[in-house]
């Protein structure tokens, strides 16, 4: 039995027919095709999978689909404006916060959830809006400092 | 930002190096923050298959009988694969070179070796028609005795792990049981030296937990090829492995990769392509086999585990003159790389110290455990936190500084290995003077001062040359050997504007005047290019 869900992705409307039990990971990769979102663990613990949830971060891995039917997500795919990068995205770049890039998708959604909430940040709150997030390569040091350097960033643009 | 002390061996270096010291980018960085870099798992197939592998849940079994009738006939599943299917069932990765013997088969025939070793194959519509299949499977064993560890595996009446090794050793040139290295009489300057020191070191395995599991799509292509989209961190490595393994000619197979979701060493190992592909040509259909994280802990290769044990002889005047190392690699129940590891270590043994009695054995023991692999310097990693650790015990032992102990005995050019190789371009007392003076750790002058390329005949002017004990190698040196027997060097000759400069000031001087001779020349010791 397949139930027919509807959600908007990154300001898109999307609608998907999912198998009951289905989690947004796999709906989103396999049906919608959004292969921004990566999965590690398919368990809920390496934080890979994190997109935004009405705004908050969630592991799609351990989300069921049905449940998100009426929700609006938010995934790395929706980042940029057409080539315009989002100031998370250059701070990354600049700080070298990526090494293989696979944790990265989720790291830029936990990040963002934060900015989002709290534009101006101190560095104990990005460790602990990113402390869901493993990354095995670069360390997590270049990582908090994108972060910060975008959150300034953004404050900069704003005045 | 990184700091460029170009004032070390300015002169032994234009200062034309076009990208060294320049911030780069990285060419795959736009896809990372984009998340459009494609890893394996984001290519896209119709009528994609997958594969799931059964394990085994025991350490060492004999298996009696293999049931999948009703896995066979469960919803979703296209075709069982077992032992017989595979087409050579027995490999060894770096057969590639010529090193070792075939000892690993792709699925487990009469005995599992190791707890999650891969018995059958279930290739089906879904992830989860595979595993609900798999539970189907009724397998009996006759569990076997096993060993865990790597000493208790070389004791006499100790379970047989590896049938192609029945000793539990891996065998070096079809005769030796395990690595030696002799240089001097180790015996000899024990017996001399003012302070023994023994200590035991062991590590743990530990799995590189890549964020990206390992796995593969095979895709059969309209050419009669397979084309496979592969995480692995050694394209050729796996295409050649998994020809072989199927029995194929290599131009048969295209391999995709290069976008890899962290190796660190772990994705070396051609762990799924093989079984990929031949469920792709035994289906017709594209195929992916995807670890999960479990498999990934369970039967993804760890770094192995070695147990060291280091014995050195000191003199009170700082020297080492004897360093005596056994090391037992556990590579698991199979070799995979394990044995080249044992070869790295043996290499890198006494570490980058000037010692003139060394005597080394390494050996690449079977256990039933995961197999180990590549990892990060493996080999000389654990043999480096060994030897490090009982530089610090040394020190202690005879109430010297660390840091100066250790560039008291670091190599200096001109000094002879224990293998027999002159050392060259030596770098490690400048590294340990820019380290003081980063982390204001103190040195006395004459540490300061020193340098890898003045041997000098007073030793470093550490004490007196009249208050340093006699040579203390024996003379049962043979003298067909080359080896020091003084920590006198030869003076190298250095022109007067080669003279190292004095103690890096801070901030550091401008390089002094740049001799002829590329930058490179200094670190091209393998094809023996000295400096003049
Ligand atoms: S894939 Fe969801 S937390 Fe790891
Ligand atoms: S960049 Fe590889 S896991 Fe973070």
């Amino acid at each position: 039995m397949k139930t027919p869900i509807q959600f908007r992705l990154n300001g898109e409307d999307v609608a998907a027919f999912v198998e009951g039990g289905a989690n947004l990971l796999d709906t989103l990769r396999e049906i919608v095709g959004d292969l921004s979102v990566k999965g590690g663990c398919w368990q809920g613990t390496c934080g890979t999978c994190t997109v935004l949830i009405d705004g908050v971060p969630r592991l799609s891995c351990i989300t069921l689909a049905e449940t998100c039917s009426g929700s609006s997500i938010e995934t790395a795919a929706g980042l940029r404006r057409g080539s315009e990068l989002h100031p998370l995205q250059i701070a990354f770049m600049e700080r070298f916060a990526a090494q293989c890039g696979y944790c990265t998708p989720g790291m830029l959604m936990a990040a963002k959830a934060l900015l989002d909430k709290n534009p101006n940040p101190t560095r104990q709150d990005v460790i602990e809006a990113i402390s869901g997030n493993i990354c095995r390569c670069t360390g997590y040091e270049p990582i908090i400092n994108a972060v910060l350097d975008a959150a300034r960033e953004h404050a900069r643009s704003r005045a | 930002m990184l700091e460029f002390r170009k004032d070390i061996f300015a002169d032994e270096r234009d200062d034309n190096l076009l990208e060294i010291g320049q911030p780069t980018q990285r060419q795959d960085m736009l896809g990372h923050v984009t998340a459009t870099s494609r890893y394996y798992d984001d290519h896209r197939f119709a009528n994609l298959l997958h594969l799931k592998v059964l394990r085994s849940p025991h350490a060492h079994a004999r298996i009696r009988s293999i049931d999948d009738s009703a896995a066979a006939r469960a919803p979703g599943v296209k075709r069982i694969i077992r032992a017989a299917d595979v087409p050579v069932n027995l490999n060894t990765l770096l057969s590639l070179m010529q090193f070792g013997k075939d000892d690993e088969p792709s699925l487990a025939t009469d005995v599992v070796r190791y707890k999650g070793e891969p018995i059958l194959g279930i290739v089906a519509t879904s992830e989860r028609a595979a595993l609900e299949a798999m539970a189907l499977v009724r397998i009996s064993y006759d569990p076997l005795p096993a060993v865990f560890d790597v000493e208790e595996a070389l004791k006499p009446g100790a379970p047989s792990v590896n049938p192609t090794y029945p000793k539990n050793t891996f065998e070096y040139h079809g005769k030796y049981d395990h690595q030696k290295l002799r240089f001097g009489d180790v015996d000899a300057a024990f017996a001399q030296a003012d302070v023994v020191l023994e200590d035991r070191y062991q590590m743990s395995p530990i799995e590189h937990a890549p964020t990206e599991t390992n796995g593969s799509i095979a895709v059969p292509d309209t050419n009669g090829r397979i084309v496979v989209y592969t995480s692995t961190q050694a394209l050729f490595f796996s295409l050649d492995t998994a020809a072989k393994i199927n029995a194929l000619p290599s131009n048969q197979l295209h391999f995709i990769g290069g976008t890899v979701g962290g190796g660190f060493g772990g994705k070396v190992d051609t762990m799924t392509e093989p079984l990929a592909i031949l469920a792709a040509r035994l289906t017709g259909a594209p195929v992916r086999y995807r670890f999960s994280r479990h498999e990934e802990m369970q039967f993804g290769s760890p770094r192995g585990a070695e147990r060291i044990y280091i014995k050195d002889g000191i003199m009170r005047d700082g020297r080492i003159i004897a360093r005596q190392v056994r090391a037992y690699f556990d590579s698991g129940a199979y070799t995979r790389l394990s044995s080249y590891a044992v070869i790295k270590c043996a290499g890198h043994i006494p570490g980058p110290y000037t010692i003139p009695n060394v005597s080394a054995d390494i050996y690449c023991v079977f256990t039933n455990r995961t197999p180990a692999t590549a990892m990060r310097g493996f080999g000389v990693t654990a043999i480096d936190f060994a030897i490090e650790c009982q530089m610090d015990k040394d020190a202690v032992a005879i109430g010297m500084d660390p840091l100066e102990f250790r560039m008291l005995n670091a190599y200096r050019d001109g000094d002879m290995k224990a293998h027999r190789r002159e050392a060259k371009n030596c770098a490690l007392i400048e590294c340990a003077q820019v380290a003081a003076e980063k982390a204001q750790w103190p040195l006395r002058d004459e540490f300061r001062r020193m340098s890898s390329r003045q041997g000098g005949a007073a030793r470093a002017g550490v004490t007196d040359r009249s208050r340093m004990p006699a040579p203390a190698v024996p003379p049962r040196v043979p003298a067909s050997t080359t080896q020091r027997v003084t920590y006198e060097r030869p003076m190298p000759a250095v022109s007067p504007a080669a003279t190292p400069p004095p103690p890096p000031p801070t901030p550091p001087q401008p390089p002094a005047p740049a001799a002829s001779g590329h930058g490179a020349r200094r670190f091209s010791s393998v094809f023996g290019t000295r400096r003049r």
